[in-house]
């Protein structure tokens, strides 16, 4: 054999083993790719199985009786199919919650950002992490079986079951998230911001209210977002504490099922599946799936509107 | 004399202005003692209630109807077959996502809606992952109410966390180490699975730490599939005597959860039940606690001992 053939039949080993790589490493980038896009397959499975059920459920019940009627009874053998009580029982609840979260949310994350000294801060931030992470079922027993006996004492007349007691412990689990992201957004304003502000004269609080907020806008808008969406999705704490009777009121002082509570509900008995009982729970679902939507639209727009680049 | 004047007046401001300042302070003192004497209260009141009933009976018994007798073996055993589902199917893919999205992804319209779509899963509430569950594994796969489907639905969930966490763990290694690796001919998968994967390991292990966390105390998705909340049984046993020694039958069986257990003892009337859910809570608490924690410290170690 030639010096020249030699080096012919190792340049084709090469080329070989070149090729083969190539092939492996495209193998394993397609792969890869696939579980990237399975969250995209998530998502439109997610929106074909609701439309699909609530579009049998729609061929039964009139879009019209389903948003105007005030009567929610699908079970019964007097079938209403009317959303709003359940949409009123999830807007109240949600509303308490976020009176609750947003403000003492906030002022924590103005606080822990601006305020607290280096160790404070790295005292609180692990605790609030914590307590975001405690279960809701765990929030739920905390809200039925001292929350409540708690209120009854001031408001002697509240029921077992209230939204009120439900949302206030929401609004306590929600706190984490809230503040966690707000003071996220405000860390990441310049330090060179807040010396300008500084050498002018202005104190903590003003450089913190008129100065890092507005930059931290659109950080805090997403935090507020993400807030509302978790509050409209909670589950286990109303399905709990705010009882799973559905009732068109706006007195949080009442029992109410939220939307997720009856899907809990439904999901308790032993439904067949096809049934019309089984669609409403896909339908309500939707309801739901649109409503968090909507807050997540909301809140993509005001974060690219206000976005401040530095 | 005016000068003077003046001067008073600015120091009425100046003070005026810092009243302001202690009161936010105290302020946001109070709203952190809030949300930590309400962990504090919750915690104490399942302790009271809950730790009397904390024996090894607990552990080992089935539910009944009998409180006094009630335990929760079902549910921590099938809690820990949901997780052991829930983590071989969300690490991996997650993993692999997330390796995408930083590695491979080009700067596209197809990443830029995968990466929007990401932050969308994160944000449907948990009990639509429940009806997507319902709808896909339990009728249309025809898994019915077992162990896979719950498994598979808590890993759906979880998966943003975990992509997240990768993502970031590995943005945070210097594009130094990447060219090393490259400049000594390697190929662009041996980057990553001979360096990246492990320089990221303890972030990527955070992120799966907290997501099962979150796994473990969910409850809506895993009603929703309709798992069952009275089990006097266990699920078949995954190790044989007879070859091949595995047996996969406990995918398909009917299982309960920690959570489940525990929201089924809180909704019954009688106070003898809800003593057995403060103990429930209490485990499934000290549980996620302490992988948060663990996750908290793994990162707090890594932000002392790496540095690039």
């Amino acid at each position: 054999m030639t010096k020249k053939s030699l080096n012919e039949a190792s340049n084709v080993g090469k080329l070989g083993f070149s090729f083969r790589r190539h092939l492996h490493e495209k193998f394993i980038e397609f792969i890869l790719f696939l579980s990237a896009t399975l969250s995209i397959a998530i998502m439109l499975a997610i929106i074909a199985m609701l439309l699909k059920e609530s579009w049998v459920f729609f061929q039964q019940v009139s879009l019209w009786d389903f948003l105007t009627d005030t009567q929610w009874t699908p079970l019964f053998d007097d079938a209403h199919y009317g959303i709003l009580p359940l949409v009123s029982g999830t807007v109240v609840s949600s509303l308490i919650a976020l009176l609750v979260a947003l403000p003492l949310g906030t002022i924590i994350a103005v606080y822990l950002s601006e305020f607290a000294p280096f160790t404070v801060r790295e005292m609180a931030k692990p605790f609030l992490e914590l307590l975001g992470g405690v279960p809701t079922v765990v929030y739920g027993y905390f809200a039925l079986l001292f929350v409540t006996p708690l209120l009854q004492i001031i408001f002697p007349e509240l029921p077992g079951f209230s939204l009120l007691s439900a949302g206030l412990v929401m609004g306590i689990m929600i706190i984490p998230y809230v503040s966690s992201m707000t003071e996220d957004a405000m860390r990441a304003v310049p330090m060179n911001l807040r010396e300008g502000s500084y050498a002018m004269g202005a104190t903590r609080f003003q450089t913190a209210i008129r100065v890092v907020m507005p930059a931290a806008f659109s950080g805090i808008a997403a935090a507020y977002i993400l807030g509302i969406s978790r509050a409209v999705g909670e589950t286990m704490v109303v399905a709990i504490a705010a009882g799973m009777q559905p009732n068109l009121t706006w007195n949080p002082m009442e029992p109410a099922a939220t939307i997720t509570a009856y899907i809990v509900q439904v999901s308790l008995g032993d439904l067949p599946h096809g049934s019309i009982g089984y669609q409403t729970i896909f339908a309500a679902g939707l309801t739901l799936l649109i409503l968090t939507l909507i807050f997540n639209i909301i809140g993509h727009v005001l974060r690219k509107k206000y976005r401040e680049i530095y | 004399m005016s000068n003077i004047n003046n001067l008073d007046e600015i120091r009425k401001i100046i003070n005026q202005q810092r009243r302001w300042d202690l009161a936010f302070t105290v302020a946001g003192v109070i709203a952190l003692m809030i949300a930590v004497l309400t962990f504090i209260v919750l915690f104490a009141h399942m302790l009271i209630d809950g730790a009397p009933r904390l024996s090894w009976d607990f552990f080992s018994s089935f539910p009944s109807r009998r409180p006094e007798m009630a335990g929760i073996l079902s549910a921590w055993v099938g809690t820990t077959l949901v997780m052991i589902v829930t983590a071989l199917s969300a690490v991996p893919l997650g993993i692999g996502a997330g390796v995408y999205l930083e590695e491979y992804a080009a700067k596209n319209l197809l990443t830029e809606i995968i990466e929007i779509n990401i932050s969308n899963l994160a944000g449907v509430p948990s009990i639509i992952y429940g009806l997507l569950a319902l709808g896909l594994f339990v009728y249309q796969l025809g898994f019915g109410q077992s162990i896979l489907a719950a498994g598979l639905a808590l890993a759906l969930l979880i998966l943003p966390v975990v992509i997240v966490a990768t993502r970031e763990a590995i943005r945070a290694i210097p594009v130094a180490i990447r060219e090393g690796a490259y400049a000594l001919g390697a190929t662009k998968w041996q980057t990553v699975i001979d360096h990246l994967l492990p320089y990221s390991s303890a972030g990527i292990l955070t992120g799966i730490i907290i997501g099962l966390a979150r796994a473990i105390g969910e409850t809506a998705p895993v009603i929703t599939i309709g798992a069952l909340t009275f089990i006097a049984f266990l699920p078949p046993s995954p190790i044989k005597n007879e070859f091949p020694f595995l047996s996969f039958e406990w995918l398909m069986a009917p299982f309960t959860v920690m959570p489940i257990q525990m929201f089924n003892w809180v909704s019954r009337p009688e106070e003898a039940f809800q003593l057995n859910a403060a103990a429930a809570g209490l485990v499934l608490v000290v549980m996620t606690l302490a992988m948060n924690g663990l996750a908290i410290y793994l990162r707090y170690r890594m932000r002392k001992t790496i540095k690039w």
